[in-house]
């Protein structure tokens, strides 16, 4: 194996840091800023900051922060995993880099064709940052997922997506694609063109939430049963939480990992599906052969 | 007479929150059928286990959206709609 100097590890001490360090800030964020509150309720996202605007005042909360935290985080695990590639003598982190590219990549070629093989870098993107801003919830953090307005500026992003590449046939072409299969089906589908960002926004969001929504339900009703067992109990012997410790864990199983990765598995996927489905490949194709054919036959005859 | 009308406007919402969550029947039946296929499929063909079920979860995902749109529906009557109907009221009584 070559040699490492310091100044490697040194490097590799920093990314390390730059992963951990932004958690542990959110943590000492939401301790220092958190209200203190009697009992389990649900809220939403904590506002930090009010910057006062011409026509609405500028909102920092808490999703905002969170989401940069976790971009910071996942630039750092990127930073560590990427950091001394070689050709030869490949080291663990470059293989498990190496995996997730491979991955995204074979994802990417499977569900949208060769054509598409770029959009695995932004895939990989949209898959980790929905996956561990979900992940956020196990640290006790407000997961940024569970905030419309995140998952609603994603599903916009990704609404830009698709009509950028519906209207690489010229827009006469895209306003032509309303009108199918009948004329009368225009207003169905200009409808069903909004929803679909719609319908992605509150798939994502909705999900995190309710796992959020009945997790604390959960919770509050352990407490109230154990408050009935052990509440006769004098002084701080009726107050042991015994029913809460280690139950909700069993559902956060479920509604924190399982749900939030298959959440950004299905993002991903529908962004797959919705651009390449979107992308009228057989009429660009032929679009493109004609413009080169009738390019060529211009010039022959300028010759 | 004030109470009333505000007690009226919260057990409202409550109440059109528990009805809007009865479209969760028809999600879990969907599911239902889509997860009881993809079993059979499974059953049937083994190899095929990994495109069978990344396939029966992008449908469950998509079936689920109706499901989804009632909770975002019911959230909205508990936690938003209580306090715009009161400043509603309280505005038009002046």
């Amino acid at each position: 194996m070559r040699k490492k100097g310091r100044f490697f590890a040194v490097v590799d001490f920093l990314y390390i840091c730059m992963m951990i360090i932004p958690i542990l800030a959110g943590i000492t964020l939401r301790i220092l800023t958190k209200p203190l509150r009697e009992g389990i309720n649900i809220t939403g996202a904590q506002i930090y900051l009010k910057i006062p605007m011409p026509f609405q005042d500028l909102v920092i909360t808490e999703s905002q922060i969170n989401s940069w935290l976790v971009i910071i985080s996942i630039f750092g695990l990127c930073l560590y995993l990427t950091h001394g590639l070689s050709v030869r003598q490949t080291s663990r982190r470059q293989r498990v880099a190496e995996w997730i590219v491979e991955k995204t990549e074979s994802m990417v070629r499977d569900s949208m064709g060769e054509y598409f093989i770029g959009f695995s870098s932004f895939i990989a993107a949209i898959l980790a940052l929905s996956g561990f801003s979900s992940l956020l919830s196990l640290f006790g953090l407000y997961p940024p997922t569970s905030d419309l307005n995140v998952v609603a500026g994603w599903s916009i992003l990704v609404f830009g997506l698709i009509t950028y590449y519906k209207l690489k046939c010229g827009p006469l072409h895209y306003l032509k694609g309303f009108t199918e299969p009948v004329a009368f089906m225009t207003p169905i589908n200009v409808f069903g063109e909004i929803a679909t960002p719609l319908s992605m926004a509150f798939r994502h969001y909705g999900n995190v939430l309710s796992g959020t929504v009945i997790s604390v339900l959960v919770a509050s009703g352990l407490q109230g049963l154990s408050n009935l067992i052990l509440g006769w109990l004098p002084g701080i012997l009726g107050e042991i939480p015994f029913l809460q410790i280690g139950l909700p864990a069993i559902l956060s199983i479920y509604f924190d990992i399982f749900s939030g990765c298959l959440q950004a598995y299905i993002f991903a996927m529908l962004t797959m599906m919705y651009v390449s489905s979107g992308f009228p490949m057989e009429d660009y194709f032929k679009k493109k052969d004609n413009n080169k054919k009738h390019n060529t036959k211009k010039a022959l005859e300028v010759k | 007479m004030l109470e009333i009308a505000i007690g009226i406007i919260l057990g409202c919402c409550a109440l059109g929150a528990g009805v809007a969550m009865i479209a969760g029947i028809g999600p879990g039946i969907g599911e239902g059928n889509a997860v009881a296929k993809a079993c059979e499929a499974v059953g049937r063909q083994p190899e095929s286990k990994g495109a069978v079920t990344s396939t029966m979860l992008m449908g469950c995902a998509v079936a689920e959206t109706t499901g989804l749109y009632a909770l975002v529906v019911a959230i909205l009557l508990i936690f938003v709609a209580p306090n715009i109907m009161v400043n509603v009221l309280l505005r038009a009584i002046g």
